[in-house]
């Protein structure tokens, strides 16, 4: 059974703006309302155990949706249940089997020591003490926090925090974790601590993870599977290797020759750009492959050296982010 | 319980760790003191007793007020205000406690530290410069203490109120200026209820805030005895509750419309 069940789940912000000519001391009394729909119809299940990335362009509706999950914003039509709950009648029950990281806010007390916070949060989700015991040393232990237990939190780096962050969301073995932005910000090793870390939850504790973020490294490190999101709706949900398959089809061969040369003439492939002897020559993986084009283009000239360039992840999403804003739809009929 | 008692605790220290402030706010209340009992003494020169209150009871009421602003803190608290506004508060909304008893445990553990380290000191100064008014039955000293606590829940009451105002107005601080304002003079804190003209007297005995201040006063100058102690104590504590429904209530409103800020 599903963990996660989100069905047509909708959210509208209502939000007042000045009337158009309005002015003077009646403007801000005579105010015109438009709603904002943040999130619109969406529908997805998550199992347990599951990483799922929940992607989307900025305003696409992914932290809404988070705050819905967790019960603090009521939605305004669907579904949902966490763990049995649902989240925004059962808020406090629910709140015990979640963890949340909101990689924007703290969760911590901002003039206490590190530990200190832990410690509250032990009596708030009444953790006993060897449970709590034991699952700080396991965070102190994998995310190498022993030396910064005893500072305040607002002296802490944003690196610090955020380990700060996950452990102070797990001391409760919460079995759904949310994480919106958890890498924002952070360096590349601090990023790949973490990365670790939620891999390790993920697989030893068998905790799921659904996860927001910008940073296409994350997702693809952490998950086989990918929500995407744009303008409050869904356009993709499945696997991320078969995303990669249907869109990241263009490929691009990069030869070196022995000497400059004009632009190749060779089949299914178009030359973009010519830099001296180097060539950029885009092809469709449905028309050609790669070993076949260049000895198409070993038949042409001398190659010295040569590389094929895959689209990465990050161009896949902006394909599909740029697509959507034309209204071009991309579906996947079976979600992963 | 216990985690209440935690957030107690860990009000009290909040505060206990900032020394020098608290030193320097001693001193300032203490000093505010002398100048508000000074005037008195002239007022005093010019007449025996005013409102019933004498000069060594109107003694006594300044430098008890001065030592409980700070445990009563009637002024500018904007911590669940500023949370609203910066949507810090998406947290603590999805934590498993009650939200209003958490912030109540929290700021009586404030008010404790205010009380013992703020409140006393000034007292004690003014004590041994001046013939302040003691009182007479061993008794009142421990309905004094049970009043105070009471006066902190109904200012901790109001204070609520205005900061969830936060999650309509974005101007929150309008509200807020106008309860200080209450807060101020309606409590009985600048001079006492029973000095004001009949009507504003009215108004002051029909609102929360005379409970912040000036019935604790009453309560240790032995101003009532008996049933009329009673009533006035009772409505303090009717208040107080009062307070706390309508925050739940203006909470759970809250929630239900509630516009988080920010991603
Ligand atoms: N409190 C609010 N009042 C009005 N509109 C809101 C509010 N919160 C969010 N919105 C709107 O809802 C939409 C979705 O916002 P949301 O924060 O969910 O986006 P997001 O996907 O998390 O974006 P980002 O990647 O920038 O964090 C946006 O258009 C935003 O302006
Ligand atoms: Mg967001």
């Amino acid at each position: 059974m599903a963990i996660i069940e989100v069905r047509d789940l909708s959210k509208q912000f209502r939000v007042a703006r000045p009337r158009e000519g309005a002015r003077g001391p009646l403007a801000r009394v005579r105010r015109e309302y438009t709603d904002v729909r943040a999130v619109e119809r969406v529908s997805f299940d998550v199992e347990p155990g599951e990483m799922v990335g929940y992607i989307g362009p900025n305003g696409a509706g992914k932290s809404t949706t988070i705050k819905m999950l967790t019960g603090i914003l009521v939605p305004s039509g669907g579904r949902l249940t966490v763990a049995g709950f649902e989240p925004s009648r059962q808020r406090k029950e629910m709140a015990r089997h979640i963890g949340v990281v909101f990689g924007q806010r703290t969760q911590l007390w901002w003039d206490l020591p590190l530990a200190d916070s832990f410690t509250l949060l032990k009596h708030i989700y009444r953790v006993p003490d060897e449970r709590f015991a034991a699952n700080l040393g396991r965070c102190i232990d994998t995310m190498e926090m022993a030396e910064f237990l005893r500072t305040p939190v607002r002296q802490l780096s944003l690196g610090q925090r955020m380990r700060g962050e996950l452990t102070a969301a797990l001391l409760h073995n919460p079995e759904v974790l949310y994480l919106d932005e958890p890498t924002i910000g952070l360096d590349v090793v601090a990023k790949s601590r973490i990365r670790e870390f939620l891999t390790s939850l993920n697989r030893d504790a068998g905790t799921t993870i659904l996860l927001t973020t910008h940073d296409m490294g994350d997702i693809e490190r952490l998950c086989r599977r990918v929500i995407i999101i744009d303008r409050g709706g869904i356009l993709y949900d499945g696997d991320l290797e078969r995303l990669k398959a249907r869109f990241a089809t263009e490929r691009t061969l990069v030869v070196d020759l022995e000497e400059p040369a004009p632009a190749l003439d060779v089949p299914f492939a178009t030359v973009e750009r010519v830099e001296g002897p180097r060539q950029w020559l885009r092809f469709q993986r449905a028309d050609t492959s790669a070993a076949e084009l260049i000895a198409a283009v070993a038949r042409a000239a001398r190659i010295v050296d040569l590389r094929v360039d895959e689209p990465s992840i990050e161009d896949v999403v902006l394909r599909i982010y740029a697509g959507a804003a034309k209204g071009i739809a991309i579906n996947d009929p079976s979600p992963g | 319980m216990r985690l209440y008692w935690e957030v107690f605790r860990h009000g009290y220290r909040r505060w206990a760790t900032y020394r020098a402030a608290t030193a320097a706010g001693v001193f300032t209340n203490t000093v505010f003191g002398f100048l508000r009992a000074y005037v008195l003494v002239a007022v005093f020169a010019a007449s025996a007793t005013i409102g019933g209150y004498d000069r060594s009871d109107a003694l006594t009421y300044v430098f008890l007020g001065q030592g409980m602003i700070m445990a009563v803190y009637m002024w500018s608290w904007w911590e669940i205000a500023l949370a609203i506004r910066s949507g810090d508060i998406v947290t603590d909304l999805s934590r498993p406690f009650d939200y209003q008893a958490y912030w109540l445990a929290q700021d009586l553990g404030r008010a404790c530290y205010h009380a013992v380290f703020r409140g006393i000191p000034p007292f004690v100064v003014g004590a041994i410069v001046f013939d302040l008014r003691m009182p007479e039955s061993p008794l009142t000293w421990v309905l004094f203490a049970a009043s105070v606590v009471m006066a902190v829940c109904v200012s901790f009451g109001v204070r609520f109120l205005v900061n969830l105002a936060a999650f309509w107005l974005l101007d929150y601080r309008g509200v807020g200026a106008i309860a200080t304002a209450c807060g101020t003079f309606l409590s009985g804190f600048v001079v006492p209820v029973a000095f004001f003209p009949g009507w504003l007297a009215v108004i002051a005995h029909a609102l929360p805030f005379r409970g912040m201040i000036q019935v604790p006063i009453d309560v240790f100058l032995e101003k009532e005895s008996g049933g009329a102690l009673f009533v006035m104590l009772a409505v303090q504590v009717g208040w107080a509750a009062a307070l706390f429904a309508a925050g739940r209530l203006v909470l759970r409103a809250a929630r239900r419309r509630v516009v988080v800020q920010g991603g």
